[in-house]
């Protein structure tokens, strides 16, 4: 086993970083070819199917996210609400506008356009999202209708008469996305090289699981909110790859290391905590300091769940028959990810007994109705179930102009006095 | 006097201060506009506290700067958040407190609390300052009142207007709309009470009510906010005559605790100097 300190230790997020660039490279040079590329979510992406096709996958969620991390969103939003889009609405839909009438120029290079998009009814902003690329680029676009998303998740599993029919179901539409997918592409369908893909995922996803659960020593070998989501960027963009495999499987032998020898995010990790929601991506690693710097770790967060696709849920494709394995892998993943979102306090108490989390903190977004609206009411109905400390902000994740750090740093420093005080009353 | 320990805190319109003695009495209060130069209405109201007192600013043996801007008291010991401040002081003063209100110039809170004041849950507007002090603030403008007289004038309202807006700002022009419409004063002015106790209650209602409800900061001595409140959660409210000093007294107590918990504090830096080191 190589020594703490070694080359193992920070190896994810070197490579992380790398893998990102590296993938933004090739979207660079596909964009300078002409080419144009598959827009996907990272609800539901079907990847592997997209890359049996040698399509590049775009993920504008992420592209928009970057904008604000980089420091450029605000020009984006402005842009979009001068053509008429409403500061209400999604901040990553405005600033993918904005890129799009850019030419698909990004600080992380240069986005291809559009040859076909691929989205799930796991969010209700794809489906208007979609219809205008559809429109500016008479594209087709394949809307994956993911059924019983809305049902906690607990319903049904493989084997029950329900499953295999919304199964059957899904397939079916995974066979149409084939044929779009031939017509786009001039390619027939290759299943072997779908299997190939899929199982790099399960082997990508079995080592992201990993990783998770390293997270539950103490201290915490990586934080989830910061590096969770470089994490995040490499399972999405690089799923259904070797590259993408080997990163996982790197990183969980990183973070079991970590764990094993003692080796935290943090040097004095003072309170675990939990995140629940989309980060603050425009101050996005000050956002962090102000929990880090009072001694306070993200320790896991449902974003890591959402976003990820659903990934922590245990399953693998089946590579007997891809495209039902894949059907089946969707629809468990789509369930999962939409139940950590929208059942979030079912989620919390997974997180916080796995976790050893001391509190609970909810991100609530202007511009992200899916993922917040309801974050009061689950928190008050965890608050109900169980005692732990809990903190509910409100910024946004794209929009600078509602972020405001002072107010931010008021309501945390009050939440950490109010840890200090529940952990020094549980001495007395 | 021995033993005194004080609070001081910066709110976002005004900087109170609180002195409190050996044991725990409140000796010395100030209250002044905190204006553009936070560190020197912090300083200005700490010192006119001790002369309140009677006691010299170096007898203080701890200090404990709060509020929005408690980092620029820089001559205190320690920093506490005015969240926890005003749980402590409300639960010192009333101690079956177990929900806080507190309604300052641009912000409020929920708070609730266990007994001893700690804090178990909180909740603030966001973003927006209706809702808050700065909401009646902007109706006595357009009215041309005095703010300490708004409370008594709404009470005498038979037919209130309802306010509709959330904004601050445009609450100044409803509020000339309604007056246009020949509205009667009073009237109006209970109208945009209500609006602002709604949301306090909408807030209150976050974190939970539950008995007793203490109600702190300058609107306090509001009599019409202290009425509708009390309407609206169904019951009396714990109202003391340092409501508006609540926060600067919960800062003081948490410094009174660090001097009884028999810990040394640092040596205070003076004002003077450090205001000093501060100059640009």
């Amino acid at each position: 086993m190589p020594e703490p300190g070694g080359e193992v230790v920070g190896r994810g997020l070197r490579q992380g970083g790398d893998l990102l660039r590296g993938w933004f490279a090739e979207l660079t040079a596909a964009a300078e070819r002409g080419e144009g590329a598959a827009y996907v979510f990272v609800m539901g992406s079907l990847v592997e199917l997209l890359r049996s096709f040698d399509l590049p996958v775009v993920f504008p969620e992420i592209n928009s996210l970057q904008t604000a991390v980089k420091r450029v969103a605000a020009s984006h939003l402005n842009e979009a609400e001068e053509l008429g889009y409403s500061p209400d609405i999604c901040g990553y839909v405005k600033a993918d506008v904005a890129t799009q009438r850019r030419g698909g120029e990004h600080p992380m290079g240069r986005i291809p356009r559009p040859a076909l998009a691929v989205l799930t009814t796991a969010c209700n902003t794809y489906i208007k999202w979609g219809e205008i690329w559809e429109r500016t680029y008479r594209v087709p676009v394949a809307v994956i209708d993911v059924p019983g998303s809305r049902r906690a998740g607990d319903a049904f599993a493989p084997g029950d008469g329900d499953f295999e029919r919304d199964c059957f179901y899904v397939a079916g539409q995974l066979r149409e996305l084939v044929r779009t997918c031939e017509s786009v592409t001039g390619r027939r369908f290759d299943v072997d090289r779908l299997r190939e893909n899929l199982a790099w995922s399960n082997a990508a996803l079995a080592g992201w699981r990993r990783a998770l659960a390293a997270n539950r020593a103490a201290p915490a070998p990586f934080n989830a909110l910061i590096d969770g989501t470089v994490y995040l960027g490499v399972l999405n963009g690089l799923r259904g790859t070797p590259a993408g495999a080997v990163f996982f499987s790197d990183l969980a032998e990183e973070m079991e290391l970590k764990a094993a020898s003692g080796l935290g995010t943090l040097h004095d990790e003072l309170w675990r905590l939990l995140f629940v929601g989309v980060p603050c991506y425009p101050i996005f690693r000050r956002f962090n300091e102000l929990f880090t710097e009072r001694g306070g770790v993200f320790v896991g967060s449902t974003y890591l769940w959402f976003a990820s696709g659903g990934a922590q849920a245990p399953f693998s494709y089946d590579l007997e028959d891809p495209l039902r394995g894949l059907a089946t892998g969707l629809l468990l993943s789509v369930r999962a990810a939409v139940d950590s979102m929208l059942f979030h306090d079912r989620a919390l108490d997974e997180l916080l007994d796995g976790l050893r989390a001391d509190g609970v903190v909810f991100h609530a977004v202007k511009s992200c109705r899916t993922t917040s609206a309801g974050l009061a009411d689950g928190r008050r109905a965890l608050l109900e179930r169980r005692e732990v400390a809990s903190l509910l902000l409100e910024s946004d994740m794209m929009d600078q102009r509602v972020v405001s750090e002072a107010q931010l740093k008021n309501r945390v420093d009050a939440f950490f006095e109010g840890l200090a005080a529940r952990r020094a009353g549980a001495l007395a | 006097m021995s033993g005194c320990t004080a609070g001081v805190d910066v709110g976002s319109t005004q900087t109170k201060a609180v002195v409190l003695d050996g044991a725990g009495a409140i000796r010395g209060r100030a209250l002044v506009e905190t204006g553009a130069n936070v560190f020197a209405a912090a300083e200005r109201a700490f010192a006119q506290a001790c002369a309140e007192a009677g006691v010299a600013e170096d007898e203080v043996l701890y200090l404990v700067g709060t509020g929005y801007g408690r980092y620029r008291v820089t001559f205190g010991h320690a920093q506490v958040t005015e969240i926890s401040c005003h749980a402590r002081g409300a639960a010192h003063l009333f101690p079956g407190t177990a929900s806080v209100l507190d309604m300052g110039g641009q912000d409020t809170k929920a708070i609730r609390v266990a007994p001893g004041g700690t804090v178990l849950d909180f909740c603030m507007n966001d973003k927006c300052a209706a809702g808050t002090g700065r909401f009646l603030q902007s109706a006595a403008m357009a009215l041309d009142i005095p703010l300490g007289e708004l409370g008594t004038i709404a009470l005498r309202a038979a037919r209130p207007v309802r306010i509709s807006t959330t904004c601050t700002v445009f609450a100044e022009s409803e509020v000339l709309s309604w007056l246009s419409r020949g509205k009667k004063i009073e009237d109006i002015l209970m109208g945009v009470h209500q609006g602002i106790a709604n949301r306090s209650l909408a807030l209150l209602r976050r974190v939970g009510i539950a008995p007793e409800v203490t109600f702190t900061g300058g609107v306090a001595k509001n009599p019409a906010m202290v009425e509708l409140i009390a309407r609206y959660v169904g019951m009396p409210l714990n109202v003391s005559d340092d409501a508006h000093f609540m926060g600067a007294l919960g800062a003081a107590l948490f410094a009174r605790d660090h001097v009884a918990s028999r810990q040394t504090p640092r040596a205070r830096p003076k004002a003077a100097a450090v205001a000093e080191s501060a100059a640009p």
